[in-house]
């Protein structure tokens, strides 16, 4: 396969204090197995001869399984490609002399650090409202002590393989955080060891997207589309259908029995 | 906070308001279609206006006209509500942004179609059911007299008709997002619930769009 040469137009911003813009950049002779990432590396280290500031990105894995890369590509979250991170995504995919777009994640919730690195801490504080089981410490429980149906074992993982990168919030018209919350909500309700918490944490972990800034899901589905784990629309529904047997089902708190 | 507060002051439960009234309007949008359905009887208006007499002297269908005019308001309302605080929840936008050309325009635009639903009802509104119900300024003509006038001016029918493919669109989009609001989705009816939106987004939308191209097309043939 023949080499590619790109102009790239990436956002710099040197601080959260920083307006940022777009600057652009040649790159030469990128082979098509390069990834997306590794093209980069290559723009990082003429940056750095040059003795100038390389472009500051998020990576950890590279390979799809950890959620620490995202970038807004010609458009469109994670790229062009449907399915897969930004450290999945390959050269192969564009062609010599395009133009290729770079922005970070863009949301409230999501202030820029540097460059294409935002800051994701919010949803982890969505996380510690409930995205967890509560257990007892001790000996390993016996792994068939609890039976769960096969189809639900298989549902709740397609929420459990969410990786957390944001690309749901990035792509989504409204900066919602509804998948990546559903995805957690809906994995814990289904499983019998997420049930006895299973009210409270639909109401915490709500409460607390809103408060990040987040916005709220108008049911476009872009967050699917651009998940690279492609989590579906069915969690969201489970999440709305929790949230409603939440607020009418929930037992009341030790302050609020009624007394006859 | 109380239990209502605290239920639909977050934007969940702002939605489950949205969708609620939206599907009850829907409701009534059938009902109103076919009411109206009675213009085209070729009988001068008898039968249309004897309907029209009717429901607006039934205690039971003025009960729900007020329920009717809760819910739109709660609709709009809720819906600026929300689309406010989605704007301000990406306060830079993105450079280059390309929706997924899997995303329907519809399902991005309801704040759009909505709007110009709302200035149609309106308009609706002031030129049907003020002079009918409240003013008594119907100068002697009947409702189906009003109807078929109204609708003799080109600019006021196009207006009509503009709106009401809008209205198709709203709910193109907004009948199966009402039940993946309220959680009720799962693969054995979601795809027909999305089938029945289209065919009563047709069905509505194409049916109050028929009643002015109709008296238009009958004022140029006289
Ligand atoms: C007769 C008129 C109307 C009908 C039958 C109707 C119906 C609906 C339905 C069924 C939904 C879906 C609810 C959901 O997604 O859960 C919806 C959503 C929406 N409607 Fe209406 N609507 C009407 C008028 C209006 C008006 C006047 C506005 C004013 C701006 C409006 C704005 C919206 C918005 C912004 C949404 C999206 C809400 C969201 O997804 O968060 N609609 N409508
Ligand atoms: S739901 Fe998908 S897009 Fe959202 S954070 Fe999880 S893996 Fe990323
Ligand atoms: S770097 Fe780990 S998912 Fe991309």
């Amino acid at each position: 396969m023949s080499n590619l040469n790109l102009t790239l137009k990436i956002w710099r911003q040197r601080n959260a204090n920083d307006s940022g813009k777009l600057v652009t950049y040649k790159v030469n002779n990128i082979s098509t197995h390069a990834s997306f990432l590794e093209m980069l590396d290559i723009l990082n280290e003429d940056l750095v001869k040059k003795g100038e500031d390389p472009v500051a990105f998020a990576h950890d894995c590279r390979e799809g399984i950890c959620g620490s890369c995202g970038c807004y590509i010609n458009g469109r979250a994670h790229g062009p490609e449907g399915g897969t991170a930004t450290c999945q995504l390959h050269m192969r995919k564009f062609k010599d002399g395009d133009t290729i777009t770079v922005e970070p994640w863009r949301a409230k919730a999501f202030p820029v650090i540097k460059d294409l690195v935002v800051d994701r801490s919010a949803l982890d504080r969505i996380l510690q409202k409930g995205g967890y089981v509560s257990v007892n410490t001790g000996a390993a429980p016996d792994a068939n002590e609890i039976l769960v149906p096969k189809p639900v074992a298989d549902e709740a993982f397609t929420g459990a393989a969410c990786i957390g990168c944001g690309a749901c919030v990035a792509a989504c018209p409204n900066a919602s955080a509804m998948l990546f919350t559903a995805a957690k909500i809906s994995q814990l309700a289904l499983l019998p060891q997420g049930k006895p918490e299973r009210y409270r944490r639909v109401e915490d972990m709500i409460a607390q997207m809103e408060d990040e800034g987040f916005g709220n899901c108008t049911n476009v589905g872009a967050c699917s589309l651009e998940c690279p784990k492609q989590i579906g629309q069915n969690h969201i529904a489970r999440l709305n259908r929790e949230y409603i047997l939440a607020k009418t089902f929930n037992p009341p708190k030790s302050n609020e029995v009624e007394v006859i | 906070m109380n239990w209502f507060a605290r239920t639909f002051n977050y934007s969940i439960g702002r939605k489950i308001i949205m969708a609620l009234t939206g599907l009850f309007l829907v409701f009534f949008l059938i009902e109103h279609v076919f009411g109206n359905l009675l213009l085209f009887a070729n009988d001068g208006g008898a039968a249309f206006n004897e309907y029209s007499h009717d429901m607006s002297h039934n205690t039971i269908i003025r009960i729900v006209e007020y329920l009717l005019f809760a819910g739109i308001i709660f609709h709009f309302v809720d819906g600026f509500i929300l689309w406010s605080k989605n704007r301000s929840a990406r306060p830079i936008r993105y450079q280059m942004s390309k929706p997924h050309e899997k995303t329907k325009w519809t399902s991005r635009n309801m704040i759009w179609s909505g709007s110009v639903i709302l200035i149609f009802l309106v308009i609706h509104l002031k030129s049907f059911f003020v002079p009918y119900r409240i003013t008594d300024g119907m100068d002697g003509k009947t409702l189906f007299e009003i109807t078929r006038d109204a609708f003799a001016n080109p600019y006021y029918s196009a207006f009509y008709v503009f709106a009401m493919i809008l209205l198709g669109l709203h709910l193109n989009h907004g009948f199966s997002s009402a039940f993946q609001t309220l959680g009720l989705r799962h693969p054995n009816f979601y795809s027909g619930i999305k089938i029945l939106g289209v065919i009563l987004s047709l069905v509505i939308s194409l049916g109050f769009a028929s009643m002015p191209i109709y008296f238009y097309l009958q004022t140029i043939m006289n």
